[in-house]
């Protein structure tokens, strides 16, 4: 019982500052100190937000659905490419450096080219969703195969494991880790990807619903959707720590004992 | 003779680390090759498992010639390298399932012998979850599982502590008995070494050679004070005086 209280009061504690923050930007705005056009008040975001709630929701729908076809996209060429860089060391020498090259270009700086190429759709956010997800996702598959168990490896040997079973009992496994902690840090990046190639055009998505809100200077309606973006972005975050829950049972254990 | 290596030589950048070893292994021997850090055991062993090709020299097993064939004989590390992300049962059916074996058969025929290897009620815990000892069982069970006809042991009691090595001897010279194995095992305790072997192949200089094969005549199983007996202090004098010390 007291045990459940002292959780419930660290909760509470660890929420205190952001509702602090909430209940001073809610004075600033009724108190007039900033002007509400500039800074709308977090009362009226949420209705605006709620006011909104269909027509976010339509949007919604077009951004993760860009999100997650150049996520998923992207976990799949990172696995074969990872893989295949771990074959051969001829080509994870020749295609790393073009790897951390694509890294440099700025995304926002590619996004037109893509639109230009690709026209208003879905591809040139799925695409531009793609390049920055495919990263660290790749890095941080070919740094665990690297980074597999040698003598693990000898062993599996002796038992007349193919090349496949090696992948399949060794490095996959083993690199399970650090693929999702490169998920979850594409899975963030999917969201910000595709916002802002909907920033550059497009009929529909929650980026072009933000450019169209913000030109009316409806900027309560803008702090709506940037709300939603921070919610979207969290689910999905909590989605891939599910996912990584499921997928390794043998690390349960531990995260209890912490 | 079961298994056998003659004159096996391997270099590495022209450097000779072994050089010119024989030794062989009868069926349900069990032999030891002592010696210090660094006189190529581990250089050898891979050679005798067939992960290695020797620049010179025969491997055997059964007469048929397996020089530099992987997969004949089971290999053992001192390391148990248990996947962390398999179940022990899991574990230990992995070269089975290597072999394209389906998966619950391969547990079926694994779970009898957890009882034997005091193991009984952990086969759904994960490596991490158990002993250090039990671990190097699971390990042992393991390799048992390749079902080949000589074991080839890596240090495999030298992570444990004293008083659970002491016991894993025990048990292991059991465990010898019923299952009928063959085991060339790789040590640097000579304790060890005299108590659980029939031969003790002492390997010293650079490159590493046979300096002396010293036979253990009491048959085993031995006495139960064979380790505090004067013959096997007489042994162990001649060991040392074997690795110069």
């Amino acid at each position: 019982m007291k045990r459940k209280l002292k959780s419930i009061t660290t909760k509470l504690s660890s929420w205190s500052l952001i509702i602090a923050l909430l209940v001073i930007w809610q004075l600033v705005s009724t108190l007039g100190l900033v002007p509400d056009f500039m800074l709308p008040s977090p009362v009226n975001v949420v209705l605006a937000f709620i006011g909104d709630f269909g027509l976010l929701m339509e949007n919604l729908w077009v951004t993760l659905y860009e999100a997650l076809a150049g996520l998923a996209l992207a976990v799949a060429a990172s696995f074969v490419l990872a893989i295949l860089m771990d074959l051969s060391g001829f080509l994870k020498r020749s295609v790393t450096p073009i790897l951390t090259f694509t890294q440099t270009v700025p995304t926002i700086a590619l996004a037109p080219l893509l639109l230009l190429w690709m026209g208003y759709g879905a591809a040139p956010k799925i695409v531009l969703v793609f390049i920055t997800c495919f990263f660290p996702l790749t890095i941080s598959l070919m740094g665990s195969f690297a980074q597999a168990d040698g003598d693990a490896i000898r062993l599996l040997k002796t038992m007349g494991a193919s090349r496949l079973q090696v992948y399949r009992y060794i490095k996959l496994p083993s690199a399970l880790p650090a693929f999702f902690s490169g998920l979850r840090i594409a899975a963030t990046y999917s969201v910000v990807g595709a916002v802002v190639g909907e920033w550059l055009g497009g009929n529909a998505g929650l980026g072009v619903y933000m450019i169209r809100v913000r030109k009316s200077y409806n900027f309560d309606k803008m702090f709506a959707v940037i709300l939603l973006i921070s919610i979207l972005s969290i689910v999905l975050i909590k989605l891939v720590e599910l996912l990584e829950y499921k997928a390794m049972p043998w690390r349960r254990k531990d995260k209890k004992r912490t | 003779m079961l298994f056998a290596c003659e004159n096996v030589t391997r270099c590495y950048d022209g450097m000779p680390v072994v050089q010119d070893i024989s030794l062989s292994l009868g069926q349900g021997g069990l032999v030891s090759l002592l010696g210090p850090s660094g006189v190529g055991k581990t250089t050898l062993f891979n050679v005798l498992a067939g992960l290695d090709v020797p620049d010179e020299g025969r491997v055997y097993l059964n007469g048929e010639e397996i020089t530099g064939k992987a997969g004949r004989v089971s290999y053992m590390l001192q390391k148990d390298l248990l996947l962390p992300y398999r179940t022990v049962l899991d574990n230990v059916i992995l070269p089975l399932v290597i072999r394209g074996e389906d998966k619950k058969t391969a547990r079926d025929k694994a779970r009898v012998h957890f009882e034997q290897f005091g193991l009984a009620g952990y086969e759904d815990k994960y490596p991490h979850q158990i002993s250090g000892g039990m671990r190097q069982r699971a390990a042992l069970l393991r390799t048992c599982m390749m079902d080949t006809p000589v074991l080839l042991l890596d240090e495999p009691f030298s992570a444990l502590d004293a008083i659970t090595k002491l016991q894993m001897h025990a048990w292991y010279l059991d465990i010898v008995e019923q299952l009928h194995l063959s085991t060339i095992f790789i040590t640097h305790d000579v304790d060890e070494a005299v108590l659980l072997s029939d031969t003790v192949y002492i390997l010293n200089g650079r490159p590493g050679r046979i300096a002396e094969a010293i036979d253990i005549e009491p048959p085993r199983p031995r006495a139960h004070d064979f380790s505090t007996s004067k013959a096997f202090a007489v042994y162990k004098r001649g060991i040392l005086d074997a690795l110069g010390l």
